[in-house]
């Protein structure tokens, strides 16, 4: 791979304006928001970032934003990701790793699915029934 | 307990973060003897008292893990220089900053691999409590440098997934440039 400047990474991200239309963040369609800890760095936080990456370039889905936080309070369920979409409740999933990662894209992001057998937190553990809200 | 370098690298830029640091710096250098971390923020910094306390497991900031005694960051790598006949120093000044140092040494069989840079680099510069990031690698004779000002001025918001694409394909060719 040749070492791309500064200047190059300018023209790809000219090539691809259209895509990458700069928003604030409050006109991101969706958000990504993973637990970045100690807890979560340990259980492989980083790869499930990679993953979600990786899977929403495959799915073709640009008007996302990733952010980190730190830990949850979940660091039993690391890696933690909070997903929030619009006309979907927000939900923290637990044990978050690669193949979790794509399940979440395929089926909460494209499908307005929730994955129920990852979600740890919100909806309240009371509400939820058949599996999920371990 | 982390595996690599990348992984105790992250854990100390983000310290540096959460201390509301406006400038911070990271070094990693790679010898054939060495590997050196090195992160110089602007934060809070730390009194003595905080500072006596700063590699004890059970001891971490007030108000970051409500109803926790636990700080795992500086004592994981503290156990793991240890470990590899390194060395941690933390020198910090409260209102000035602080500055860790990290040493490993690379012929041990106990020094941790080096892992995903490009991932953690992606990370730290997309990370949201990041002010002005600077990110100076070497290896050997070989070096580049990350300004996070220089990227967002090139790319824009980097939490983006279409950004975090382009930041990463750069990071890797930097990365892989290297000898």
């Amino acid at each position: 791979m040749a070492k791309m400047t500064l200047e190059e990474l300018r023209r790809l991200r000219e090539e691809k304006q259209e895509a990458l239309e700069k928003r604030s963040i409050e006109g991101k369609d969706f958000r990504i928001i993973i637990g970045m800890g100690t807890c979560g760095i340990a259980a492989g936080a980083k790869e499930t970032l990679d993953s979600f990456l990786k899977v929403l370039d495959e799915e073709k889905i640009k008007h996302v934003a990733i952010t980190q936080t730190g830990c949850m309070g979940l660091c039993h369920v690391e890696p933690t990701v909070e997903v929030i979409l619009p006309d979907m409740p927000s939900v923290i999933y637990g044990n978050v790793n690669a193949d979790v990662a794509r399940k979440i894209v395929e089926e909460h992001i494209v499908g307005k699915r929730l994955v129920t057998d990852h979600m740890y937190d919100r909806p309240a553990v009371d509400i939820i029934t058949g599996g999920g809200g371990k | 307990m982390h595996i690599a370098v990348a992984d105790y690298l992250l854990e100390l830029v983000q310290n540096a973060f959460e201390a509301n640091s406006e400038r911070t710096h990271l070094l990693l250098e790679e010898t054939t003897e060495t590997i050196t971390v090195k992160v110089a923020d602007t934060g809070k910094g730390m009194s003595t008292e905080v500072k006596a306390k700063a590699l004890d497991p059970f001891s971490t900031e007030e108000g970051k893990h409500p109803n926790r005694k636990v700080g795992l960051g500086l004592s994981f790598l503290h156990q793991a220089t240890e470990i590899a006949n390194g060395a941690l120093h933390v020198q910090s000044e409260e209102g000035v900053g602080t500055t860790v140092t990290a040493t490993f040494d690379s012929t041990s069989i106990d020094s941790p691999p080096i892992g995903d840079l490009v991932s953690t680099f992606m990370t730290l510069l997309a990370h949201p409590k990041a002010e002005r990031l600077v990110i100076d690698r070497k290896k050997g004779e070989d070096e580049y440098t990350l300004d996070r000002q220089e990227l967002i001025g090139v790319l824009g918001d980097l939490e983006l997934v279409g950004n975090l694409h382009l930041l990463k394909a750069y990071i890797a060719s930097q990365e892989a440039a290297l000898n």
